[in-house]
């Protein structure tokens, strides 16, 4: 185990140098002078210059990224043009928020999934199955913003119950927090939540054909019994797997649903980066997104040893 | 299986073939919910092909009198802020899912295979050059590699390709990259080797092939996520440029009216979600009748 942790650790420190470089080669993309596109045609020859020096547009690449990346190891990721502060600050003020966001859609969506998929499994072929598999694949398919919208023309506009948009702080006023994130959350967490709902029945239908789980019925152990503690033990291992490659899209959605509510997170941040062309914002919100999914997937990877006591004692 | 008496001069290969497709299209058409899947698919291609003939107004052309009109015998679907017929836009909305569908998945497919197809089958260094880039392109959140490449290439259809093509190309290298293992275990390929092939040969005429059916799968499901992202960059302003007709601006267009004219929002998501739906039903479809034991591994 200890090992495998080591191993996945610099797997991790690796990916997360990479990302840095893929992140660093967006100034490139730019086509023409990436200090011209982000000032404007407004912007006068020495504010131009000025720019092209910071961002080192003036010295050759690879010396240029080393020296980008080593700020970034040490948590700068330079100063915003249009918010004229530091992106670390930038980012660490919204991060809290898309944290509460995407932890409160985590938590829906694997509570809801998991018991989703075994009752379909179980149930496999019933009325509850079809409506459990039905609504998973529109899940999958529904865009994220326009689901955002219906929510908003049914529960804001129409009914009334929840605020269209917005948020606060838990810590300052936890009842409005709660009404403005609820929506938002139930969103974000439509596609883990269907995907996860289909892979925990797809493997509860592989591990129920299992041997040991005819043993466990011959024996006359509870049905109740059987699927928790014999088959959703074997079955969740890719389960959770999934949980971990959902991060992505949970962190992703954010960028979707924070512009439909209008949350200030990370997302928002980085759009606002892409429409103001201030590139450094959206370097930044990259590199820091993918490290939160790098280390979640860590968490995910340790914890199988928990799942699966084999990894555990592998040595 | 029960046709065993037909005489075919290549009994090896011929019956084996017809019976494999035949078998094929009875399990994929054999489910009423796939060919419900395949009808919209083949909807959406006759739509994007005849949009022009279809369409029962010019999808560009504004008329401020006949602006926000609610749905009517004359828009059946209503007229947005412009006095654009919303139906005729969603009908023409069809040629920009349908390309950046086909044209983005196509290439990351391409990209993604030939990188998987090397990484697997050469192993080693190559493998872990090519396979932690992959890895690392992967960290990133698609829907945010592409808004960032978009937004640095400066938006427009060509560049929303693009950067969805790239955002594309980490699943389709894993997969393959995890078939090409998988495969390469295979006594056929040991053959290969100890009659002499070449490396080359044996990848293209041993391994590819027989890499393909979940590969297959993936380009399906890909088509639906390559569409519903197209959708989100659109709808976040960085895809199709105003005037083209994007099912994502659309329903941003249609956001600010959505109190008095929810239907601007509404059709063109549900034509999103539909699309998506159809292709991922298809994918289903494929992968059950491909080869029914991949089920719950795409």
């Amino acid at each position: 185990m200890g090992t495998f942790i080591l191993r996945r650790l610099i797997q991790t420190v690796v990916v997360l140098v990479l990302v840095s470089f893929f992140a660093y080669l967006l100034l490139y993309l730019i086509p023409g002078d990436p200090a011209v596109t982000m000032l404007g045609l407004e912007a006068s020859k020495e504010q131009i210059e000025a720019l092209r020096h910071e961002l080192g547009l003036d010295r050759p690449m690879l010396f240029q990224y080393v020296n980008w990346f080593m700020n970034v190891v040490q948590g700068d990721f330079g100063k915003s043009l249009i918010y004229r502060e530091n992106i670390t600050d930038l980012i660490l003020t919204r991060l809290p928020i898309t944290f509460h966001l995407g932890l409160v859609s985590l938590f829906l969506s694997t509570l809801i999934s998991i018991p989703a998929g075994v009752i379909s499994a179980v149930k496999r072929g019933g009325l509850l199955d079809s409506v459990i598999t039905v609504s998973a694949n529109l899940g999958m398919a529904i865009p994220l913003f326009w689901l955002g919208i219906l929510g908003v023309y049914l529960f804001s506009l129409k009914l009334g119950w929840l605020p269209v948009q917005g948020y606060t702080s838990p810590f300052s006023d936890f009842w409005m927090s709660t009404k403005q994130i609820i929506m938002p959350s139930i969103c974000l967490s439509v596609v883990p939540l269907a995907s996860l709902a289909r892979q925990t029945r797809s493997s509860m239908l592989e591990v129920i054909r299992q041997d040991y789980i005819r043993t466990a019925r011959s024996k006359g152990l509870k049905q109740r019994t059987i699927i928790t503690g014999h088959a959703l033990k074997n079955a969740i291992i890719p389960v959770v797997t999934l949980l971990g490659i959902q991060m992505r899209n949970l962190v992703g959605g954010s960028v979707l649903i924070e512009t439909v509510f209008n949350i200030p997170g990370i997302g928002r941040l980085m759009v606002r980066g892409v429409f103001e062309k201030d590139f450094l914002i959206v370097q930044g919100c990259i590199v820091m997104v993918a490290l939160v999914v790098a280390l979640a997937n860590l968490l995910v990877d340790i914890s199988y040893g928990y799942f699966d006591p084999r990894i555990r004692h592998e040595e | 299986m029960t046709d065993v008496t037909i005489q075919i001069d290549n009994p090896m290969e011929i019956p084996f073939r017809r019976n494999g497709f035949i078998r094929f299209l009875n399990v994929f058409l054999g489910r009423k919910v796939v060919v419900f899947g395949a009808a919209i698919i083949l909807a959406l291609i006759v739509a994007a092909i005849f949009a022009p003939i279809i369409s029962p107004y010019d999808p560009y052309s504004q008329n401020l009198s006949e602006s926000l009109q609610p749905p009517s015998r004359a828009h059946l679907l209503g007229t947005d802020r412009f006095g654009r017929d919303v139906l005729s836009r969603i009908i023409y909305g069809t040629r920009v899912s349908l390309l950046v569908g086909i044209v983005s998945v196509g290439s990351a497919a391409f990209i993604g295979m030939t990188l998987g197809l090397i990484a697997g089958y050469f192993g080693r260094f190559i493998n872990t050059l090519i396979m932690r880039f992959i890895d690392a392109l992967m960290a990133i959140p698609p829907i945010m590699l592409a808004l960032a490449i978009a937004s640095a290439l400066g938006g427009g259809l060509w560049n929303v390709i693009i950067s969805l093509g790239i955002s594309l190309i980490p699943t389709q290298a894993r997969l393959m990259h995890g078939q090409v293992l998988t495969v390469k275990q295979a006594d056929y390929i040991t053959a290969g080797e100890v009659i002499g092939a070449s490396d080359w040969r044996i990848m293209i005429k041993h391994v590819f092939p027989n890499c393909l059916p979940p590969l297959i799968v993936l380009i399906t499901l890909n088509l639906g996520v390559a569409i519903l992202a197209e959708s989100a960059l659109s709808f976040l302003g960085v895809g199709i440029r105003p005037p083209g007709a994007a099912w994502g601006s659309m329903v941003n267009d249609g956001y600010q009216y959505l109190l008095s004219n929810p239907i601007l929002s509404f059709a063109p998501g549900f034509a999103i979600m539909l699309v998506v739906l159809a292709f991922n039903i298809v994918g289903d479809g494929l992968r059950d009748a491909l080869d029914p034991r991949l089920r719950g591994t795409i």
